[in-house]
């Protein structure tokens, strides 16, 4: 039988606020335990929360940017449960009515083609705290810094298909985000967090199989692996004769395998309730308008003007504009390259992008800057150099030796179009190899590569190969 | 001087009759002398007090002081006092001193007001005779053996004995009215948000207030207008303008509109409660008042409603008493659910656990709708009853409580029975609107009160009118015998 | 309503109350009678009516985003019931 997986997820993404989203505590990464956990953040007795303005501003903003409707009155509500690294005994959450309902996104799949995925809702709400599990004799060490950090919680329709859509929309969703600079996008320190709900049918039934969540992907890559293990897994079990029961598993990256939650089993009954300590949000369409004013330009229509604008394809938009980061880099190449768009393009998807994958970096962190790769280029394109040379002077300048017209003035290589030079070449390497220029004339056009090749190496790389060439088949003909 | 006003006590202050000082040690003799009688007090802080008085009277001397500079008091142990033990009247935080204070200590210490100590209460504010308190019940001043009322029993009962002056008090169902009324005592429970929670421990977040209990609608006056007003830190707290209400006091009667709900004189009012009550309204027509009956019909509804939306948020506030980062935690748990059952079920008292469980049921799968839904519901009716209520009325008026103080243990082996002693004061909760008590009568030397609710901000009103019947009736310079 | 020793144990778990075994009955009879009186709203007819969850009809304030708090870990930990390392120390937490 063909199994068909339908896969849904859930994504945490913390808003990037300055302070917490019912208290005034910082939400900075990396403090000492406890010590961004103020009165309100530890659930002492008397305390009350208070809500944060940028949080509601940026579930807005995403609100827009997914199309989906800001709901023009939203409730906070209590989700209530006990375990340590949740002072309250509550989650401050929304429930019945979450701030952001019924958007879309559209994502890429590998054949080109674009397939809308449906944004059930997105709704605000705080972090708990961590449990550390390090041996304190035989306890659990709980810090709650990062308690009461804003959450904003993207649910999709179980519109996936598979682990790779699943792995698009996600990185989709990770792009958007950071372009409308509301999450940082970190995923080792949590900052974008997914669980996945996964079950497989029948192809061409219409009935959902029984699902399972997968909780704690926190990487790309474990979560295109956790999914394709959970439909393996689930489709082994159906077909082996055995039913699949609805439960929570936790995907474990090291052994690359799921396995079901240790809590004990019980029904969760969260007592949902509008929390009395904060009164409904209201959001009219002025703030609406107001926000959308300020919106960056969105990844889509981004591609779409490199596309015309740069004269570039639409797979190397793509590529381009698939960060923030990447994008501006992009464009400040091209404004520092003479406006080679095309031949800026090629560096930033190949040599750049090949170099930063070798050393691990980022696009913020590359050594190279976008005005510098830009004056290489504009180097590149009014024959400085060849583009051979510039690779040799890419690498130096990625070493730190200073932008490209320091490297090709220290190590000297410039590009010889002095004729005369080239000509001396040419001749002595003619000179030297009487049995080829027998060949060449004989009609074996191929050696001109041989002499061309002899003529570069004798000029260090440096010869404008156009010259030489050009120079030589006038030389060999006669 | 401690059957002083609190306008007379300002004066004297001001008139270099007495200092701060020398009033603080009265009070604080007196409470060492009387209160072992009654258990009005959970924590007396004599040496911070005194060094609040001494700052008074410096103040006084720069020429800095209010008039409520340099006057004791006391707060119901609800409220988070730095550096001052706050148990809310449980063993769960017999041990928690609290890293901050509330806003209305900070609004009292700012007006310069001294703090005696912390004032013992119901635990966690549940319960209508102070019988559930860690700390053992707090004694009715007028007859011992009876209870004060509750649930800032302590609050009341000092004030009443003249051991304080005035004191802080919340009410969620009627826990400022109900023993105000029991203690012959003036209590006010003002417009929900009029005054900010943050700080108060909750018990009930969409029905507590906090409110002032004194010896008169004068002094609360003063209080209030200490203790009310704006705080940016609780959402709840509303930016409505503050009266002056010392200065408001002086208003007629005549042209007055009193509602009276039939249904607070039907079945179940003690004879001579409605008697006194009866009386209390005659004042008022003799002033130029006109009485007219009113039907509140819903608000019948308001004991059910209350016992599944009081209990429902608090099983949730109290979530947080975990063990884990302050208060009382078991002995040795062996696992993690072992430290939350044994500390939640060692450090709540009964009363308390009851209500959790109620609490947990009503909000639970599958009961939400019949339960918590269904008391929103009714809330609204009650509310809006309320609202055509005071199209044609100004004030609703009616006994505080059923009857008298009860004796201490009769009731609380019927948690339902001691619910209904609030049957009279738990629908202003639910709506949210002020309402006060009076002292209206002696029943078998025993105080009843006359409740007073008013329109929403209505506190300057409700003030004035209990101001005005002061004036006409002494019930409420009686004192218990033996603390003259 | 009437509610049962499953029920109380049920609940209890639920709101993590550790109740001694002798006073289960007393909890079952006391919390059935509490609902029988919370059960008289049952006859008010409600279909139609809005629930009503606030007093008030007021709207969410918002407050700016800057951070006003500073570090008060040794404050806060002053009473707690266990800390290392500036971490509250619960039994072993087991997912």
């Amino acid at each position: 039988m063909e199994w068909e997986p339908v896969i849904g997820l859930e994504i945490h993404a913390q808003l990037k606020t300055r302070s917490k989203i019912f208290s005034g505590t910082s939400t900075a990464f990396g403090a000492a335990p406890n010590t961004q956990a103020s009165a309100v953040d530890l659930g002492l007795p008397g305390v009350l929360p208070v809500l944060n303005a940028e949080a509601v501003r940026m579930a807005t903003m995403l609100g827009i940017a997914i199309d989906a409707e800001v709901a023009g009155r939203s409730v906070f509500a209590r989700k209530n449960y006990f375990y340590p690294d949740l002072p309250k005994g509550y989650q401050i959450s929304q429930y019945e009515l979450p701030i952001v309902a019924r958007g879309h996104l559209d994502i890429t799949l590998g054949d080109g083609t674009t397939k809308r995925v449906g944004v059930t809702r997105a709704h605000l709400e705080e972090d708990a705290g961590k449990s550390l599990h390090e041996d304190f004799h035989g306890m659990t060490g709980i810090d709650l810094n990062r308690a009461g950090t804003p959450l904003l919680e993207i649910v999709s329709e179980p519109d996936l298909r598979s682990a790779a859509e699943a792995v698009a929309y996600m990185k989709r969703l990770h792009a958007l985000v950071r372009y409308l600079g509301i999450c940082d996008g970190n995923m080792q320190e949590g900052s974008f967090r997914c669980d996945a709900n996964v079950s497989v049918r029948p192809r061409g039934r219409e009935a959902f199989g029984t699902r399972a969540e997968i909780k704690n992907l926190n990487s790309f890559r474990f979560i295109e692996r956790a999914i394709n293990h959970e439909i393996e897994r689930q489709i082994d079990l159906i077909e082996g004769g055995g039913t699949m029961i609805q439960e929570t598993r936790l995907y474990d990256p090291e052994r690359d395998e799921t396995r079901p939650m240790r809590t004990k089993e019980e029904a969760n009954d969260y007592r949902y309730f509008p929390d009395p300590d904060l009164l409904p949000v209201e959001i009219d369409r002025a703030f609406i308008e107001e926000v959308r004013a300020t919106l960056p330009e969105l990844p889509d229509a981004k591609a779409a003007r490199f596309e015309s604008a740069y004269a570039l394809a639409a797979a190397e938009a793509a590529v381009l504009t698939g960060s923030r980061e990447l994008a501006d880099y992009y464009e400040t190449a091209v404004e520092h390259s003479g406006g080679q768009a095309k031949l800026c393009a090629n560096w930033v998807t190949g040599e750049l992008a090949a170099a930063l994958n070798r050393s691990e970096r980022n696009i913020d962190d590359c050594p190279v800057g976008p005005r510098a790769l830009g004056g290489l280029v504009a180097r590149i394109h009014d024959g400085t150099i060849s583009g051979k040379i510039a690779k040799q002077v890419f690498e130096a300048m990625w070493a730190g030796e200073g932008d490209a017209d320091a490297v090709i003035e220290s190590r000297g290589l410039r590009q010889v179009t002095d004729s005369g030079a080239i000509e001396g070449m040419v001749d002595e390497v003619i000179a030297a190899n009487p049995e080829q220029v027998e060949q060449f004339r004989a009609g074996r056009d191929k050696v001109l590569g041989f002499f061309v090749g002899q003529v570069m190496k004798a000029s260090g790389g440096k010869a404008n190969p156009k010259q030489v060439n050009e120079l030589l088949r006038k030389k060999l003909a006669g | 001087m401690h059957d002083k006003s609190i306008a007379e006590m300002s004066a004297a202050l001001a008139g270099r009759e007495v200092s701060s000082e020398e009033l603080t040690r009265h009070f604080l003799a007196r409470i060492g002398e009387l209160d072992g009688a009654l258990n009005s007090f959970i924590t007396v802080t004599p040496e911070k007090a005194l060094e609040q008085a001494r700052t008074a009277d410096e103040r006084r001397a720069r020429g800095e002081a209010g008039p409520l500079t340099g006057i004791p008091m006391a707060h119901k142990d609800i409220f988070c006092t730095r550096g001052v033990r706050t148990s809310c009247g449980s063993r769960m935080l017999d041990n928690f001193v609290s890293p901050y204070d509330a806003t209305v200590v900070e609004r009292m210490s700012a007006a310069g007001m001294v703090m005696l100590g912390k004032l013992n209460m119901d635990e966690f504010a549940m319960g209508s005779s102070n019988e559930t308190s860690y700390y053992g019940p707090v004694h009715n001043p007028w007859q011992q053996d009876h209870v004060p009322g509750g649930s800032s029993g302590g609050s009341a009962a000092a004030v009443a004995a003249r051991l304080v002056p005035a004191a802080t008090a919340t009410d969620t169902g009627g826990s400022i009215r109900q023993p105000a009324a029991l203690c012959g005592v003036t209590g006010l429970k003002p417009t929900y948000g009029r005054v900010s929670r943050y700080g108060m421990i909750a018990f009930a977040s969409s029905l507590d207030q906090a409110g002032p209990m004194t010896r008169s609608a004068a002094d609360a006056a003063w209080l209030l207008g200490a203790m009310a007003g704006f705080d940016e830190r609780d959402s709840t707290c509303l930016e409505h303008p503050l009266e002056d209400y010392p200065a408001l006091l002086d208003r007629p009667l005549q042209g007055l509109r009193i509602g009276l709900p039939r249904e607070h004189f039907g079945e179940g009012l003690d004879a001579e409660t409605a008697a006194a009550v009866h009386q209390a309204l005659a004042v008022f027509e003799a002033a130029g008042a006109t009485v007219k009956e009113i039907s509140l019909a819903h608000s019948m509804l308001s004991v059910p409603a209350y016992y599944v939306v009081a209990p429902a948020e608090c099983s949730s506030n109290l979530s947080r008493f975990d063990g884990v980062r302050f208060g009382y935690r078991c002995e040795e748990p062996v696992n993690l659910e072992d430290l939350y059952k044994r500390s939640r079920g060692e450090g709540f008292g009964a009363e308390v656990k009851r209500r959790i469980l109620v609490g947990t049921y009503a909000l639970s799968a599958g009961y939400y709708d019949a339960y918590y839904l269904k008391a929103q519901k009714v809330r609204r009716l009650i509310k809006d009853e309320f609202g055509r209520a005071f199209d044609e009325v100004d004030v609703i008026m009616g006994p505080t409580t059923p009857g008298p103080a009860f004796r201490i243990g009769e009731k609380t082996s019927d948690p339902v029975a001691m619910y209904l002693s609030d049957i009279y004061t738990i629908a202003a909760n639910l709506a949210g609107l002020p309402a006060l008590s009076v002292p209206a009568g002696l029943v078998n030397g025993l105080p009843v009160g006359l409740q007073m609710v008013g329109n929403y901000f209505d506190e300057g009103r409700l003030l004035g009118i209990a101001h005005r019947f002061q004036q006409e009736t002494d019930w409420h310079r009686r004192t218990p015998p033996g603390f003259a | 309503m009437t509610l049962d020793r499953n029920d109380v144990e049920s609940i209890a778990h639920l709101a993590r109350i550790a109740i001694d075994e002798a006073d289960i009955p007393d909890y079952a009879r006391d919390l059935s009678n509490i609902l029988d009186l919370v059960d008289e709203m049952a006859r008010e007819d409600t279909a139609d009516v809005l629930p009503l969850a606030h007093p008030l009809d007021a709207v969410q304030r918002l407050r700016p985003d800057i951070v006003t708090e500073e570090d008060r870990r040794a404050l806060f930990q002053a009473g707690a019931p266990a800390v290392e390392n500036g971490l509250y120390l619960v039994p072993k937490v087991i997912e």
